[in-house]
This record gives C-alpha cells, structure tokens and sequence, in this order.
C-alpha cells in the first residue's frame, strides 16, 4: 500500500515535470542560441498569465489560452529587435544586467496596471474534478495540459529536427561562425526562436493561471525553478531539459511524500549532486562558444 | 593633487554646497513641523498584496487627519516601506528611529517581521503599534511593553471559525488534515488549532508543514486523498490559501474544509466556485455598521475597488494613534503607553468599541466567522461572502475568545 502511494507521486511528479517543461524549453533555446540567460523569461510567463485574464473577459477562455500567447510572441520580437540582439556579442554580464532589469521593470509595471492584489482566475467547470485511473487520482485539468505540453514538445522537436530551419538554428548553436562562413544570417532566426521561446512561457501562464496565483511576483517565482531545471538537465541539450523538468518534478512529489517540509529544498539538493557529479548538467554537450 | 583633479574637486564640492544651501531649509522646517510616522509593511512577496491594501488604508487616514487640521495642529507623515523580510524590517526600523526621525512605529503583517520590529522598538524605548501579525506568541511570550497589538492574534481567529464548528457539531468526533505555513504564524496557527480539536473531541490524522513559497499542492491532495479525513482544515498564509483553495477545487476533492486564516484579497483571488467551508476575519467591507459603510464607500470611491481588512485595520489603527497623540498633546513614548494602559475606549468601525487589554497591549474587538455564498448568488466579483454574527455576542465580554491570563507567558 505504501509503495502505491509512493508511485502515485511519482506519476504525478513527471506531470508537474511537464508544467515546468514549457517554461525551461523556451529559458534553454534563447540561451542556447544567443548565449543569453534571459531572466526576464519569467516575465513573459507573468504576461502570459495576464493577458490571458483580460482576453478571456472578452472572449472566453479558449481564445485566451490561444491569444495570449500569440500577443506575447509578438512582444517577444520587440524585446528581441531593440535590446536582445545588442548583446549577443557582449560580455555575459551585461545581458543578465538587461533582462535582470527588465524582469524587475516587467514585475513593477504589471503592479501598476493590474495593481499588487492577485487576480481570481478560473477554468471552465468542465475541466473541474478528478479523474481516477485505476487508484491514482489526476486532476482533469493537469491532464488536459500534459497532453497540450506533449503537443508543445512534439511540434517544437520536429521543427528542430526535421526541417531546414532546425537545422540552421542546431548549427548555429555548435558553429556559429560555420554558418556565418556558408553566408546565413542568423540574427532571422534568434528572432523566431526568441518569440517561440516566449510565446512558449505565455502559453505556460495562461494555462497555469487557473491552478496558481496570479500575481504580479509570479514571474520571479517560476524562474528559480526553470532555471534549476536547464542547469540540471544541460545546456544546449533538447532531451536534457526534458529529462531535468521530469526529474526535479519526480524528486520533488517523493520528497513531499516523505519529508513535506523540505520539498521545495528537494531541487537545490539535486542540481547540486548533479553539478558535483556533471558540472555540464545531464546531457550538456561540449559547446565551444561556451567553454 | 594635479590642477585638474583639484578643478574637480572644486566642482562637485560647489555643487554639494549648492544643493545643501537649497535644500537644508525644506529639511529643517519639515522636521519641525511634521510628526512623522514610521510604516513598515510587506509590499512584496507572499504578503505582498496584503500591504498594499495596508498602504492604501493608512494613506487615506493620513489625508483625513491632515485634512481635518492634523494632530495638535501639526501635519503628520506617515512613510511607507516595503518590510522585505524579518532582517530587513529590523535594520529599517532602526534607520527610521535613528535617521528618519520617526516618533513611533507602525505597520506589519508579517509575524516574523513584527518580531523583529518589536525588538528594536523595545531597545530603542520607543512605541511600536503592531497593526496585522496575528501570531501568539508576539503578544505572549515575545511581548514587550513598548508593543500594542491591533490585529486579532490565532486564538481569537481558531476560536471565531472553532465556535460556529462546534455550535453545528462538526467537531466531535470529526477527523482533520491540516496544512500550516512552515513559518512563525502557522506554527502557532497550528498550535492552537490542535488545542481546540481536542479540546472539542476532534482528532487530527495529517498534519503538515509548507513551505511559504510552494505554489503546487497537488502532492498535498494526494496525500489527503489517501488520508480520508472528515475535513480538511487550512493554517496556512497569504498566496499559499489561494493556491490551495484553487488546486483544491482543481481536483474536487469531496471532503469539506474549513480554515482558521483567510484575508479578503485572498479569498477575491481565488476565483468564481473555487472557495468554500468557514473562515475567520478580523473585518469585512459589507459589515453592517454605519462607520464601515461609510469607510466602505470613501474608499472604494477613491480606489474603485472595495477595501480589504488589511486596508480598514491601517486607516483604524492611524486613527487610534492620532487620537492618543491629541487627547495626551505629546508623542511622548511613555504618556502615549500610559493612555493605550488606561483601556480607553477606540471607535473602530464596528458594532462595539474596541480598547488595549492593559497586561498584554492586544486590542480586544469583535471578530465574525464567514461562508461563502452559493454559486450565482454574487452580485459582482467582490461580494461572496455570507458574514455571519459577531463573535462575542453583544452580550459577551470582549476579552471572551482571547487566550486568558492564565494561558499567556507575557510579562512586562
């Protein structure tokens, strides 16, 4: 029986592992490609989160899940043309400065317009309640994102894999000065990975919106955990994240399983081993930019 | 020194003696003038949204009491800042006695900050009035004589929701789950919970801790789910009773709950059919008075949203504090003590009067437990809560849901 209960967590760990996924994807390719730590990353997810809230008053809460994140790509593109591309070349520290001020402008700036209160935001009733599988318990809602997050995954894999735009940006993440030699601008595509990326955070905060708080510090609170999340699973790496997202997630539902209080602590613990261990993180690759 | 570092030097030195002739004066007349206030409150993090109700609500006693001529004919200042954390709001504290010029302190939300704040207080000699930590053990063990608290501490909140349990039987022989916020509120929340269950017959089967920055419960629902408890009971703070009461509606978990501490900007966040079971507060913007009402409607004219309780207990709590400072023409540490001491009687807004128990400086006030209303019974998005009778009965004493003398560890 106790070995039931401990299972169930485990399952529903790697369900929490994907809900930090689609944020750490979009953290691990802007830095994959631009070598940028974008910290602001958090604050498209908070955007995401609000914006979702002022569409769905208009137009339900299906446009919103699929608005929001669109508006937000587009001031992705924005952030990307006039402040990202000056600081590709740059030294790494002036970059984490920018978006470091940028997510702290973002966080004031949705207080003024939204104020300092949390927002209610709700799901429509039909995805309330549980579904049992057997004797495990899923919330419906958190399946409904597992599934959109598989889809997020799969789309963002075959674009990566198997077309000629993924393999531009996969050769621009190990050669950059290779691909400039063939005569391809890359600054093109570190815009659409930059707008995916984001767009990919919004989309998280319009579908976590419902089951979390919205507030204005929300965006700072999801950073930690997808930064923890792409140091884990390693830089430059597609499957790692994925790896990492899923592993902090189980780790984190076993040890509020044993040890409640001590379950935010869990993924400090485990970034820590694996860094002890794998200083480049799960499956990071050898990046010559990087080293 | 070369010719052109000295040319420097000279420069900004005429710029600092210029700024200083400017701006000394302002600085000296305000001084002089102003009786400043020092407001210590958490801006951000889990609390956050909280104090900036508590902001709001001090702010606008602020303009009334400038308005209406001041305090002994002078203008007051009251300045705002973001507590942070319980080390921060101790450094603050000392920089606002120290540098800023404040004559008394005020604010606080957090119970671990207020701790803090207390302490410096304490070895500063000057007064501190607690407005919004609710923990025990400020006003029992922790306390000291240069502290009031405002804010009803967790034995009154336990027992306001405890006594409406009891009175429809839902306590004997019931069993609970508990979540508490892993800090020095929820300790103590959860301390005096499990005094009342079992005082009450009930018997507690889970009990954890959370951390105050978890924002996924769903492994806490499983465990619940396992558990089969009879009611789920809530000690937790801030952010963390939104986030809970939402996962919980999430994965519809059957069992009922109640909780022993749920602020109103909580309970708005939470969102349409998502909160549920019986609650505490301290007060609530439709309470049935005429004093609330008209608060009520200044504010949410001004605001265009309706006062939360953080908001009201600041605008009370700088009345309170204006009114002493009139009555005793000073700000004077140890007259104000001596006239909070004397359990004078405090227009607080609500069906009774409020005054400062003498041994242990807590405001002794009314209380009311809550339920939230039926689905499609809400007017608009603020109104969803059935406020039910003040706790004591008007026939009660005051000090009756309060931990007694006996109870206490405080001594002055």
């Amino acid at each position: 029986m106790e070995l039931l209960f401990l299972f169930e967590q485990v399952v529903n760990g790697l369900v929490l592992g994907g809900y930090y996924l689609l944020i750490a994807l979009g953290l691990s390719l802007i830095f994959s490609v631009g070598g940028v730590v974008n910290l602001a990353h958090g604050a498209f997810y908070a955007l995401g989160a609000y914006a979702s809230l002022e569409i769905a008053k208009q137009l339900g809460w299906g446009a919103s899940v699929v608005l929001s994140p669109v508006a937000v790509a587009l001031l992705g593109i924005a952030f990307e043309r006039f402040l990202l591309r000056r600081f590709y070349a740059a030294d790494p520290i002036l970059s984490l400065l920018l978006t470091f001020g940028l997510a702290m402008v973002a966080e004031q700036a949705i207080r003024i317009v939204w104020g300092a209160a949390p927002l209610p935001a709700s799901m429509p009733a039909a995805f309330k309640g549980q579904v049992m599988l057997g004797d495990f318990m899923f919330s419906r809602y958190r399946l409904l994102l597992l599934a959109v997050v598989a889809a997020v995954l799969a789309g963002l894999w075959l674009l990566l894999h198997r077309t000629s735009f993924g393999r531009v940006v996969r050769a621009g993440i190990q050669r950059p000065d290779m691909v400039a030699a063939l005569g391809i601008r890359l600054q093109p595509y570190m815009a659409a990975i930059v707008m995916l990326g984001v767009g990919m955070a919004a989309l998280g905060g319009a579908l976590f919106a419902p089951i979390t708080v919205v507030h204005p510090a929300m965006g700072a609170e999801i950073i930690t955990v997808a930064f923890v999340v792409v140091v884990i699973g390693g830089l430059g790496s597609f499957w790692g994240v994925v790896l990492a997202a899923l592993l902090v997630g189980v780790v984190r539902g076993v040890t509020i399983h044993f040890v409640p209080a001590a379950g935010e602590a869990s993924m400090y613990v485990l970034m820590f081993l694996v860094l002890l261990f794998r200083p480049r993180g799960l499956l990071g690759e050898r990046i010559e930019k990087f080293e | 020194v070369t010719n052109d570092k000295r040319r420097h030097i000279l420069k900004a030195g005429a710029v600092i003696a210029g700024s200083t002739a400017l701006g000394y004066p302002a600085i000296v007349r305000s001084q002089s003038d102003r009786i400043k206030i020092g407001h210590l409150t958490p801006m951000t993090g889990f609390l956050g949204a909280l104090g900036e109700y508590a902001v709001l609500g001090i702010k606008m006693a602020e303009e009334e009491i400038n308005k209406s001529g001041g305090v002994m004919g002078r203008q007051i200042e009251v300045m705002s800042e973001d507590s942070v954390n319980p080390a921060t709001a101790a450094t603050k504290a000392q920089r606002m006695f120290e540098r800023d010029g404040a004559l008394v302190l005020m604010g606080e939300i957090n119970s671990a900050s207020a701790l803090t704040i207390m302490q410096v207080a304490a070895r500063n000699k000057r007064l501190f009035l607690q407005i919004g930590a609710r923990s025990d053990a400020l006003r029992s063990k922790n306390c000291n004589r240069f502290t009031f608290h405002v804010d009803i501490p967790v034995t009154v909140m336990v027992n306001a929701v405890g006594q409406s349990l009891v009175r429809e039987n839902k306590v004997k022989d019931r069993t609970f789950y508990m979540l508490s916020a892993d800090y020095l509120f929820g300790h103590d929340l959860l301390r005096a919970a499990k005094a009342f269950i079992a005082a009450n017959g009930g018997k507690v089967i889970g009990d954890e801790l959370v951390a105050t920055d978890v924002t996924d419960f769903s492994g806490y629902m499983l465990k619940i789910r396992r558990a089969k408890p009879d009611v789920v009971c809530s000690n937790l703070a801030g952010n963390q009773v939104t986030n809970l009461v939402k996962q919980y509606a999430e994965f519809g978990l059957p069992f009922p709950m109640v909780g022993f501490n749920l602020n109103t900007a909580d309970a708005w966040a939470a969102g349409e059919g998502n909160l549920s079971g019986t609650w505490p507060t301290v007060w609530m913007h439709d309470l049935d008075t005429p004093g609330s009402k008209a608060f009520t409607a200044a504010f949410t004219k001004k605001h265009g949203k309706p006062p939360e309780n953080h908001a009201w207990i600041e605008y009370v709590s700088l009345k309170m504090m204006a009114q002493a400072m009139n009555e005793t023409k000073s700000t004077d540490t140890e007259r104000l003590i001596a006239y909070f001491e004397k359990q004078t009687e405090f227009e607080i807004l609500k069906a009774r009067k409020a005054y400062f128990r003498s041994w242990d400086h807590q405001l002794m006030q009314e209380a009311y437990p809550f339920t939230v209303k039926p689905k499609g019974k809400a007017k608009d998005k603020w109104d969803f809560v059935v406020l039910g009778a003040a706790v004591p009965a008007p026939n009660q004493p005051l000090e009756l849901l309060a931990p007694t003398k006996a109870e206490s560890a405080c001594v002055f």
